[in-house]
């Protein structure tokens, strides 16, 4: 299997992808970030110097300690170690990213297809405008006023951020698949009767990959940020779950003098945001996108 | 005539847009589980009461006519009754809105200007250390939470360094304009009132360069790029030849064109910084909108929510809007193709 054509082919591909991307130190720093956060937050329970303090754990000699060698970070008021609740706040910030995504993006990109693909009849002012109804206020808010009337929750913000995230994508694939169905490949199957399935999944979706794969990459970072931010309001992650952003929140109320329990979480956050962020850039370089 | 007509067109569909928005917003605070009149009136209160208030309220209708009740409602200024501070909704927007216009508006200055400023520099000095300077505050900007930001400045600059006030509109020492706009700085302006200008202002210095950080560093990434790329085009380098001074060239050759891909995303940056609000006006305790919202929220406060959506997707449209507007001004093509009728 792999000596056949196509494998080596494909494996030259990514060869000469990977060369590209690998030319702009930027983008590499990006994966590098990502991947560690993966892999600390993937192995939290082995990495983290004090996996129990992830929870519910009490232990008031050692509160509030400066970060010394032995609390890198310090410790919070329940005297538990930041750096190894950082550890596991990755587990959820990345959780909340693929959670969101993978609920948001299949039915926003069926949508664009659709929508794209019939531009001109009434399917597409019915997707289109419903999806103008969702973006014309800020994700945020809306996320925040659904999370609102739910119990607050890790699962419900995630619900909440993902009932708001999927008009992103229908607005981008629509863009992409109105352009492409005039193309000639397009016309061509049409022409030979292939049918409407096939057309838009296999002859325009294919195109649309690489947009949506690189904001997709993009996005990962916006819904951490989202989901820290709803956290920090209170509408997201309850304590003790060990959430970035309920970390910051909580971290605030003892800010000037023990600011190393707000500060590292905040940190946390900023080097996975960057780190998506870098990845997402590197892949519109790599594909030559203009517009995301 | 063209911008007319679209201006015409645009506000139309807008219409259409709030409408859906409000049967949107309708569903999620009604389609929820609990009892709204319960929560108000609290577990004890006796149960004639809750049925009174029930029908006060048309929840013991059916969802279509309750909407019709709430958009008839709407449209008459009357956003219902806050079930927490038992105050008519459209009094505490009246009351808490302009705070945060005047906030965001600030912010929003801020953004644009600073952000088209150092992407225009980036992207004239582009591949040298000024432009990797700006590149990586940008990257900094664009990752920070903006209540991150707001915690920051609020303890380096109005604690640990005392050069900013940590909270409210106004010192207490400083006599209040008289409520005309209700934005303070607009008061006192009118008003005369320098020293509460002057005061205003710097209580509005550290909250709205929270907010505006984030977008100011989006506009900034994407003037950089534009500026960099028609550097590039022949336009500009025929004009060089032609010696036209350099400083021309930037200001009446580059700029204009420029700005358009910036300004058309400066209503989608001015949205997340509606958002951002939300965040730094609890942390700055400032008296505005959006700290009302956030506590309607906390309280499931439903006709306050839906109010306070409802709000802030006019303004976010009518912000939109004017975008259109300014972009059309700035690309000739947008015009001449409203014009066409396309």
């Amino acid at each position: 299997m792999f000596k056949s054509p196509q494998w080596q082919r494909r494996k030259e591909g990514f060869r000469r992808g990977w060369y590209k991307f690998s030319r702009n130190p930027v983008s590499v720093v990006g994966l590098f970030f990502v991947l560690l956060v993966s892999f600390l937050a993937a192995f939290a329970p082995y990495v983290a110097p004090y996996p129990e303090h992830a929870g519910r754990f009490v232990n008031f000699r050692e509160a509030s300690q400066p970060p010394s060698l032995r609390h890198l970070c310090g410790t919070d008021v329940f005297g538990r170690d930041i750096l190894s609740r950082i550890f596991f706040g990755f587990r959820y910030s990345l959780m909340m990213g693929v959670v969101v995504l993978s609920l948001v993006v299949p039915p926003g990109v069926i949508l664009g297809l659709i929508a794209g693909y019939y531009r001109g009849t009434w399917i597409e002012t019915l997707i289109m405008r419903v999806t103008d109804i969702f973006l014309a206020v800020p994700p945020l808010i809306l996320a925040l006023a659904v999370c609102s009337v739910l119990t607050p929750s890790v699962f419900n913000a995630m619900m909440a951020i993902s009932l708001m995230w999927w008009p992103w994508y229908t607005r981008l694939v629509y863009g992409l698949a109105s352009s492409l169905k005039h193309e000639f490949f397009v016309q061509a199957a049409e022409v030979t009767g292939a049918s409407k399935f096939h057309i838009l999944f296999r002859e325009i979706l294919p195109n649309c990959v690489s947009s949506i794969f690189t904001k997709m990459s993009l996005d990962m970072g916006w819904v951490i940020l989202i989901g820290s931010a709803l956290s920090f309001v209170g509408l997201g992650a309850q304590p003790p779950t060990p959430d970035l952003g309920t970390m910051v929140a909580d971290g605030a109320k003892y800010l000037p003098d023990q600011w190393w329990i707000a500060v590292f979480p905040a940190l946390a956050i900023m080097i996975t945001v960057l780190g998506f962020n870098l990845l997402g850039d590197g892949f519109r370089d790599l594909f030559a996108l203009e517009e995301i | 005539m063209g911008i007319l007509k679209f201006l015409a067109k645009r506000l139309v569909f807008s219409v259409f847009v709030l409408l859906g928005l409000s049967i949107l917003i309708f569903l999620i605070s009604r389609v929820l589980p609990g009892d709204p009149v319960r929560m108000a009136l609290g577990p004890r209160a006796p149960e004639w009461a809750v049925q009174q208030l029930r029908e006060q309220m048309h929840l013991d209708k059916p969802l279509p006519v309750q909407y019709y009740y709430w958009l008839s409602g709407a449209l008459r200024g009357d956003l219902g009754q806050s079930l927490f501070t038992r105050r008519a909704v459209i009094d505490d927007i009246k009351e808490f809105l302009p705070a945060t216009m005047e906030l965001a508006l600030f912010a929003g200055v801020i953004m644009a200007v600073f952000g088209i400023l150092f992407g225009a520099i980036a992207g004239r000095y582009s591949n040298t250390w000024i432009d990797n300077v700006v590149r990586i505050f940008s990257y900094i900007g664009v990752v920070t939470p903006s209540f991150v930001f707001a915690i920051l400045f609020l303890l380096l600059f109005g604690y640990l360094l005392g050069w900013f006030p940590t909270a409210g509109r106004l010192s207490p020492w400083i006599q209040r304009p008289p409520v005309i706009t209700g934005m303070v700085t607009v008061d006192s302006l009118i008003t005369g009132n320098w020293a509460a200008l002057g005061d205003a202002l710097w209580h509005m210095v550290l909250p709205a360069v929270a907010l505006a950080l984030g977008g100011m560093a989006q506009e900034a990434r994407i003037t950089r790029a534009t500026i960099s790329d028609n550097l590039k085009k022949d336009y500009i380098a025929s004009a060089k030849g032609f010696g036209v001074p350099e400083r021309l060239v930037m200001l009446k050759y580059l700029l204009k064109p420029s700005l358009i891909p910036t300004v058309s995303i400066l209503g989608l940056d001015f949205a997340s910084l509606l958002g951002n609000a939300f965040l730094v006006e609890l942390i700055f305790n400032w008296p505005g909108f959006s700290r009302y919202g956030i506590n309607a929220m906390l309280r499931k406060d439903l006709n306050a929510i839906a109010a306070v959506v409802m709000v802030l997707g006019v303004v976010f449209v009518t912000v939109n809007i004017l975008v259109d507007l300014v972009v059309a001004w700035l690309d000739p093509r947008i015009r001449l193709g409203a014009e066409r009728g396309k």
